[in-house]
């Protein structure tokens, strides 16, 4: 039908959206489609307490069991989107149906980048990404047994954390010379080597992974510089990447993303896109962005569901991000590539508690904070503003946060 | 179990009946109540799940933890009786309890 909107992906951008589609008036149907026989619930705790198994699905399921039904929404779970037609304005599923739409929001949200070297099929090999995939790793999770975590970053670091807690025998190996080396200062790095390296896991730096032994399931990862990790399992974590295929297909405008503007409409007035899917220009910055988080889930989420109901709620906020390890609550603002000066807050060498404030010709950019939420809430305010800051300000603790701009 | 009125700044109510074990801040996103956006779902990193507390509720929730208060103290409409709805776990013992919430969490 002519007013109908279609939502494409059921995550926490497709979630917000139902949500602020009605709060915004919008009264037309909806309907959401997601592959997945799920609805939307939050991924970031599946590498963290879910994985842990301090909560179940109740706790990361976004929105009560009855809330589509009551805001009458129409779903489709476990249903797969495999063309958009935009001449004809209809979807086509992958179980043969057809469905019209008036105005459409692409939320494919993201997926695994894969490890393509020999063995990647074995058993024991896995990712983390869904409920699905911890559910398999889960299994692995008795005492003694051997895990090799293929990459360290946030995914691979927090499978690390929860695994060597229930007395796994853990190993990250790491291609870059340190850990987190795309997103924080070497500082940090150092820092959460040095936490996981007591907390006992093995970390190793420089190593390329080769391919995996086994005869029917994973035994050893094998490295470009000839080591071998014995294991009885693995978890790979190198990144993700967006899922921008429907949208090339159908013509739409792709550059690292679904290319959106500050409005979340894609190079076809009558589509959106948001969330990790989506490249958008950021004014703080002054460049394109592909984010791969909650809050850009949200806040996109927030947006196209004003463009789609006929209103205007620009997006352009600094970026920030969280990683729970151990006891260490990371929580970073802005993005920092770029620094000319990073100034440190507090004693990474020791301790647990320090922030990092990354300034460019004298310009607060971006601050990474660990267990430091008063830096950390202040930064946001900071670089929204893009404050000109004093580092000896910065590094002197005797001044209160709350005092750094002066 | 605790049923939970959530009261809008203009006085509409919400009456949830909220499991054991879940925040406040939780039951009100699942249920898109308006007036708690919960923005960080939870990780105690935007502070926009800010509640009034009535005085009689007050001393029966758990002291504000250092997180807590870090995060209370940069919100602009703190009162002497805010909490993050999202540090408040439902028990039997806060059945009953009545939340107002601000005008705006930013």
């Amino acid at each position: 039908m002519a007013d109908d909107i279609i939502i494409i992906g059921a995550g926490q951008a497709a979630a917000q959206a139902v949500q602020s589609l009605r709060a915004e008036g919008f009264t037309g149907p909806i309907k959401l489609i997601g592959d997945e026989p799920y609805a939307p619930y939050q991924r970031p705790p599946l590498s963290k307490k879910y994985l842990a198994g301090e909560i179940g699905y109740d706790r990361v399921e976004l929105k009560a069991q009855d809330f589509y039904a009551d805001a009458g929404v129409e779903t489709l779970w476990s249903t797969r989107v495999t063309e958009i037609n935009r001449r004809e304005k209809r979807i086509l599923t992958g179980d043969g149906r057809e469905f019209s739409y008036g105005k459409l929001l692409i939320a494919t949200g993201s997926r695994v980048r894969e490890i393509n070297v020999p063995g990647f099929d074995l058993d024991g090999v896995h990712y983390l990404r869904n409920i699905a995939d911890v559910e398999a790793i889960q299994a692995h999770f008795k005492p003694g047994a051997k895990m090799v975590v293929v990459g360290g970053g946030y995914i691979g670091l927090e499978v690390a954390a929860v695994a060597v807690k229930r007395g796994i025998d853990v190993t990250v190996l790491e291609t870059a010379d340190r850990v987190m080396a795309r997103v924080v200062d070497p500082i940090v790095s150092h820092f959460y080597e040095r936490v996981h390296r007591a907390e006992g896991v093995k970390i190793e730096t420089g190593v390329t992974v080769s391919g995996f032994e086994g005869t029917d399931k994973v035994t050893a990862v094998t490295s470009g510089e000839g080591k071998s990790f014995p294991c009885d399992f693995v978890v790979v974590g190198i990144g993700i990447l967006p899922n921008t295929e429907l949208a090339m297909e159908a013509g739409l405008t792709v550059e690292n993303g679904i290319v959106v503007d500050e409005f979340c409409r894609t190079s076809d007035p009558d589509i959106c896109a948001a969330g990790d899917c989506t490249s958008h220009p950021n004014g703080v910055y002054g460049r394109s962005l592909r984010l791969e988080s909650v809050q850009n889930a949200i806040e996109q989420g927030k947006t196209a569901a004003a463009t789609l109901a006929g209103k205007e709620k620009p997006y352009n906020q600094v970026p920030w991000f969280w990683s729970d390890q151990y006891d260490l609550k990371l929580q970073i603002v802005g993005l920092s590539a770029g620094y000319t000066q990073a100034v440190v807050r507090g004693d990474p060498e020791a301790g647990r508690s320090f922030a990092v404030f990354y300034l460019k010709d004298g310009v607060l950019i971006a601050v990474d904070a660990v267990n430091r939420a008063p830096e950390f809430m202040m930064a946001k305010i900071l670089t929204q503003k893009q404050a000109v800051l004093d580092p000896k300000r910065i590094a002197d603790e005797t001044i209160p946060v709350k005092e750094l701009a002066g | 179990m605790a049923k939970v009125t959530y009261i809008e700044h203009d006085g509409k109510e919400h009456t949830i009946d909220v499991a054991n074990g879940l925040t406040l801040m939780e039951a009100a996103v699942k249920n898109a109540v308006p007036g708690i956006d919960g923005d960080c779902g939870g990780a105690c990193a935007c502070a926009t799940c800010m509640v009034y507390v009535p005085e009689e509720w007050l001393s029966k929730l758990p002291e504000i933890e250092t997180m807590e208060e870090t995060m209370l103290d940069f919100c602009e409409r703190r009162e002497d009786n805010s909490r993050l709805s999202c540090q408040i776990v439902a028990s039997d013992a806060i059945d009953g309890i009545r939340l107002q919430m601000p005008e705006s969490q930013h």
